[in-house]
């Protein structure tokens, strides 16, 4: 089709201009939301841009101008045709008793996989500290585990009596705790694109972690230590390393669901907010737990009784639980 | 509906319209990345050095600050300023890069966290290795943090018009007479080639003289296989003034302007 490029570039121009301002605006601001009037402008412009794309299409040679024209109609296209939900400006308290709550509970069956893996990578350690002794060393890679469990609690006991050995750096090490433990959430959430399996890698190792010091401590009759050690932390820490787990399983199984007649592309999409809900509980949780761990696991008897501290962990548990399974029941979101 | 030629994402609109995004490469892509690395060790030499230098608060806190402040530059860097910058980061910038939804919808936040919280499964086991892998197979040139929030990376491209006054001042011109023949070309002549012409043109003091002659030889040839102009308006053309005289001609409407 010959059309009078002349003609047509000079009525063309104003609307090309006009449009390119107004999505320059949109740009500027991309959570605000248009007026009725601008909304119907901008649809009126990004259908006459098609238009003219769609005749300058027809001319081979005008390779810069139809650059231009599908720039702005490529631009336009993506604010006229969007239809995904915006909930992304929900207050950070609603999102945070309600919508997290609730991705979690919808995501029951990965959070059971995610933990059944994680417990069975404890049976393990548990099972192999039994059977080969030795094993601890190669199974618990971390420097002051590698004690006996004996030298540990006489260790720590000690050192309570002669002063605070934490002063000066629990909040260093309460931030490093923090990064470390997301970072390691974020791993295993991401290790979901690998088909799960690097997610479920990752949770079986941590849990055979868990299990080999467990087992080592319980059979050396410091069951009291251990629970006063790690549940006040743990019992926030180690759920938190689970919701991670949980949100690699879900991508995983947007991946692997076959029988969704759906593009891959489309799976992903729909399980993309349930992933970030996650993640997002996930970074909230590890904050916490890192505090409580600079600040109160770290003290052992007699500065601080065994029961008082495992009461306080299960408290923790209790009440993550109950907020997981109650929170945000009736509220629609 | 869309489709993918290579490195080429095409989108149809409902309303019959397509338009094509240049898809980029993985060099492209890392040389962004460092450039956004070199950024992000820039902003935590600077976060680490007012640290120490303000003194305001004890080591222990200082410490604290620190590490969380790289947590959070680390991990925040391109998800705050591909929020900002619809798509963009310093290194995108530079290199002219964009991060854009795979279906050419508008770029949410959500993709943007994801695409960037996945960067660690996409940089095992060292390198980017793997998600450079998979954007080798993939024909969108996606990594897995990219498959995973549904976005592209594409190249911007320029959207200045060329100007032919600097190719062809505004002085007698033999084809002018042809308008005809001049829309002929406008419609066969492939855009690249025109392109190429243009460049050719432009760059000529650039080349050897014989590869120049050959060069230009070889664009003539093309364009006079798709419109022969009599000969009185070509007998006392060089190549060169001939492709000249024809890109005028081929933008001549808006030049008269």
């Amino acid at each position: 089709m010959i059309v009078d490029l002349d003609r047509f570039v000079s009525r063309e121009r104003p609307f090309w201009q006009e449009l390119e301002q107004l999505l320059g605006r949109i740009d500027a601001d991309p959570e605000r939301t248009l007026a009725l009037d601008e909304a119907l402008r901008l649809h009126y412009l990004y259908q006459r841009g098609g238009a003219g794309l769609a005749k300058l299409n027809s001319l081979p040679g005008e390779t810069a101008l139809r650059a231009y024209v599908e720039s702005l109609v490529a631009r336009a296209y993506g604010q006229i045709h969007e239809t995904r939900g915006g909930s992304w400006g929900a207050s950070a308290w609603r999102w945070f008793t309600i919508t997290f709550p609730q991705a979690f509970r919808r995501r029951g069956r990965e959070f059971a996989l995610s933990a059944g893996l994680f417990f069975l990578g404890a049976a393990f350690g548990a099972f192999a500290l039994r059977v080969d002794p030795t094993a601890k060393v190669s199974l618990v890679g971390f420097g002051h585990l590698k004690q006996t469990p004996a030298e540990r609690v006489a260790n720590e006991e000690q050192s309570q009596k002669a002063g605070d050995e934490m002063a000066g750096r629990k909040t260093r090490f309460s931030a490093e705790l923090m990064t470390h433990n997301t970072r390691v959430a974020i791993f295993t959430c991401a290790m979901g694109m690998t088909w799960g399996f690097g997610t479920a890698i990752s949770l079986f190792y941590n849990g055979v972690v868990l299990g080999a010091v467990g087992y080592d401590y319980v059979q050396a009759g410091f069951t009291r230590f251990l629970l006063g050690w790690l549940l006040p932390h743990g019992s926030v820490e180690i759920p938190a390393i689970l919701f991670g787990g949980q949100a690699g399983f879900v991508l995983a199984g947007a991946l692997l669901r076959r029988r969704d007649r759906r593009r891959l592309g489309e799976r992903l999409r729909q399980v993309t907010p349930d992933v970030l809900h996650l993640l997002g509980g996930v970074a909230i949780l590890l904050v916490w737990a890192g505090i409580v761990e600079a600040f109160f696991s770290q003290y052992h008897e007699p500065v601080l009784p065994y029961d008082l501290k495992i009461a306080v962990g299960l408290l923790e548990l209790v009440c993550l639980f109950l907020f997981l399974s109650r929170a945000g029941r009736n509220a629609h979101d | 509906m869309r489709t993918i030629d290579t490195d080429t994402l095409r989108i149809r609109t409902p309303e019959g319209v397509t338009f094509s995004l240049p898809l980029a490469g993985p060099v492209r892509r890392c040389l962004a990345m460092l450039l956004d690395m070199f950024c992000i060790s820039v902003i935590m030499t600077s976060i680490g050095y007012l640290v120490r230098s303000l003194n305001l608060v004890g080591a222990d806190l200082a410490g604290a600050i620190y590490l969380l402040f790289f947590f959070v530059v680390a991990t925040g860097y391109g998800i705050a300023l591909e929020w900002r910058w619809r798509g963009q980061t310093v290194g995108k910038r530079v290199m002219q890069l964009r991060v854009m939804d795979a279906e050419g919808l508008r770029l949410r936040p959500p993709q943007i966290i994801l695409r960037n919280l996945l960067r660690p499964v996409d940089s095992l086991p060292a390198l980017y290795l793997l998600g450079g892998a998979v954007m080798f197979f993939n024909r969108r040139r996606q990594r897995l943090g990219d498959l995973a929030a549904g976005t592209v990376v594409i190249v911007e491209t320029h959207l200045e018009e060329p100007d032919f006054g600097r190719i062809a001042p505004n002085k007698f011109n033999s084809l002018a007479a042809y308008p005809h023949l001049a829309a002929r070309l406008r419609m066969r002549v492939p855009a690249d080639v025109i392109a190429v012409t243009f460049e050719a043109l432009l760059r000529r003091d650039q080349f050897e003289p014989g590869a120049r002659l050959a060069l230009y030889a070889d664009l003539a040839s093309q364009f006079r296989a798709e419109a022969e102009f009599p000969v009185a308006a070509t007998e006392d053309l060089s190549d060169e003034q001939y492709l000249r005289n024809v890109l005028a001609v081929i933008a001549s409407q808006r030049r008269q302007r």
